[in-house]
């Protein structure tokens, strides 16, 4: 029995395969980016070893500083907007409501649309001269408002903000609403006969039992945050005068338009230190255990 | 009095009930309109959109543009070449994950544990890390533009998390069930791909939606490693089609409804299983 469950010839076909592919295509590529980021280098012929310059150039980059308190504040935006109206909707949707199946599944639509389509519908709304936003303003009388929504400073961070509340609104809810429901129900009856009101029964019972997923959808909402691409680099590429840069589309143009292999790579090895830290720290701040 | 008191609480709950479900409905025409806004743009000429009532219907449905989409703008190539790929992706990671799964959870070997993690460490990594130094291997092999530019990256990327939701599958499946085929005489091979294969059915389309949701909307990978029109997914055939297509918005929002109409079909078919395969890929602890 233990023979055929410890088949050394069947276990190497079985994993070397996969074992190849995912360390030379996951792993090994990480290590290559740190060794890039060491480098000045234009990806023509050898790059020059600079040590640590590119970080420290980084971090004196107003560009590179811009970008990064952009992502802050989506992630800003993501935990203090969306997580809360996702929780909101996750919770009314698990309280037995008429319809439950049908919101559930309307809400999440979006979430499945490839985020070119979706930046590409937005930037149609968006439009100024016959988007959808601007002519909604006009019917109800308020077309004073309307204006250029992704050309103007003061508006574009915002409205790139937005595709992704919505479109990522339906996908939190969905997991909050798995965890409010695998809530066992004679917890929630338990609390009913001790006289405890819904609203209380929310704050004391189900959130906390909630903890574990909601700090899954936290570390999702940040992490997403700091990899934002597919949205700004089809939405606005980071303009208008960079007001909705991101560091993701600022390594890509960094990388691809201006053939600064080595300090793109230092920008990329940024986003996954950020990635990491962030995660341990929500990890440490919000254990579940 | 207590007739009257039980009279008024029905009568808020009633309100109570009609105000919620107003909200869930403005939640969802919030969610779904600019979709059908998008089917309404599909259908109309330059003129209709640009001065004709936006929100409305298209006064005459001009489904050439669909066609012109999928023959001019080469959205049927596009199309194509998005198939291809996610169908190959899935099929790959559906394979490797499932076997090496099965070997990390229920083989004995010493380093499954450590192999474990090191797949399971792949979740973390975004793949901006990996973009510069897979573009330069791709270059230096000569694969780019050409479609193993993006499976091989697909299939990597996709793997640990296809691992860790079949592993726990796997995982589930009684220990006596292998044990009778192996005393029927099977051997591994056979308890795996008859046996154990097809118990974890439902753990295998999961992973498929899901390989399928990532490869079909990708775009980093898909924007940086090809650049000729014959190889491009529908993704980056989007972007460069608004390109050429500047002024004839009819025609892009029809190229817009065929990237996104397979994706709503398969999410109305597998409804349930498309939201537990979601969930699955959330809790991973």
């Amino acid at each position: 029995m233990n023979s055929v469950f410890s088949n050394k010839t069947a276990i190497t076909i079985f994993v070397l395969p996969t074992l190849l592919i995912f360390c030379g295509i996951v792993l090994v590529p990480i290590f290559v980016s740190s060794y890039y980021s060491l480098l000045d280098w234009n990806g023509v012929g050898k790059g020059t070893f600079v040590g640590l310059n590119n970080y420290a150039e980084m971090f004196n980059d107003p560009r590179v500083l811009n970008s990064i308190k952009n992502s802050l504040l989506f992630a800003a935006a993501s935990i203090f907007i969306q997580l809360p109206l996702s929780l909101l909707l996750a919770l009314i949707l698990a309280s037995n409501v008429k319809g439950e199946g049908f919101y559930r599944t309307v809400y999440f639509i979006p979430v499945l649309i490839s985020t070119v389509v979706i930046a590409q519908l937005w930037s149609k709304i968006y439009n100024a001269d016959y988007g959808l936003l601007n002519s909604l303003l006009e019917s109800i009388g308020l077309s004073h408002l309307a204006q250029d929504w992704l050309g103007q400073k003061h508006t574009a961070l915002v409205a790139s903000f937005i595709p992704t509340l919505w479109q990522y609104v339906g996908y939190h809810m969905l997991l909050m609403y798995a965890g409010a429901k695998s809530i066992s129900n004679d917890i929630i009856e338990a609390a009913k006969i001790d006289g405890a009101s819904r609203i209380r029964t929310v704050f004391s019972i189900t959130l906390p039992l909630m903890r574990p997923i909601l700090k899954v959808c936290l570390i999702f909402s940040v992490i997403g945050a700091f990899k934002v691409f597919d949205l700004i680099y089809v939405l606005t590429n980071g303009g208008p005068f960079f007001t909705t840069e991101v560091p993701s589309t600022l390594m890509y143009t960094t990388i691809f338009d201006t053939y600064r292999y080595g300090y793109g790579s230092a920008i990329s090895v940024f986003i996954i230190l950020e990635c990491l830290v962030f995660t341990v720290i929500i990890n440490k701040y919000f254990k579940t255990e | 009095m207590q007739v009257v008191l039980q009279k008024k609480r029905n009568f808020t709950k009633y309100i109570g009930k009609i105000l919620l479900q107003g909200f869930l409905i403005i939640v969802a025409i919030t969610q779904i309109y600019p979709l059908i806004w998008l089917t309404f743009f599909s259908l109309k000429d330059n003129s209709e959109i640009f001065s004709g009532d936006v929100a409305g219907l298209p006064q005459k449905f001009l489904w050439s543009n669909y066609t012109k989409a999928l023959s001019d703008g080469h959205v049927l190539t596009y199309f194509f070449n998005s198939v291809l790929v996610t169908a190959v992706s899935i099929i790959l990671v559906l394979i490797l994950s499932s076997m090496t799964g099965y070997a990390i959870t229920r083989m004995k070997w010493k380093l499954s544990g450590l192999t474990m993690t090191t797949i399971l460490l792949g979740m973390m990594v975004p793949i901006h890390a990996a973009l510069l130094p897979l573009f330069m291997v791709l270059k230096n092999l000569g694969l780019l533009n050409t479609y193993w530019a993006l499976i091989i990256p697909y299939v990597a990327f996709g793997i640990p998390m296809a691992v860790f939701i079949l592993g726990s599958f796997f995982n589930g499946i009684p220990r006596e069930l292998e044990e009778a085929a192996v005393i029927d005489g099977c051997g591994i091979y056979k308890t795996f791909f008859f046996i154990v294969l097809p118990l974890v059915r439902p753990a295998l389309s999961t992973v498929a939606i899901f390989t399928f949701l990532s490869c079909w909307n990708e775009l980093m990978f898909a924007v940086t490693f090809i650049n000729k029109a014959s190889y491009q997914t529908l993704t980056v055939g989007m972007m460069s089609m608004v390109g050429t297509y500047i002024t004839q918005w009819g025609i892009i929002g029809a190229g817009l409804m065929i990237t996104t109409i397979p994706t709503i079909v398969i999410y109305l078919l597998l409804n349930k299983q498309v939201q537990k395969s979601m969930i699955a890929g959330a809790v991973k602890g």
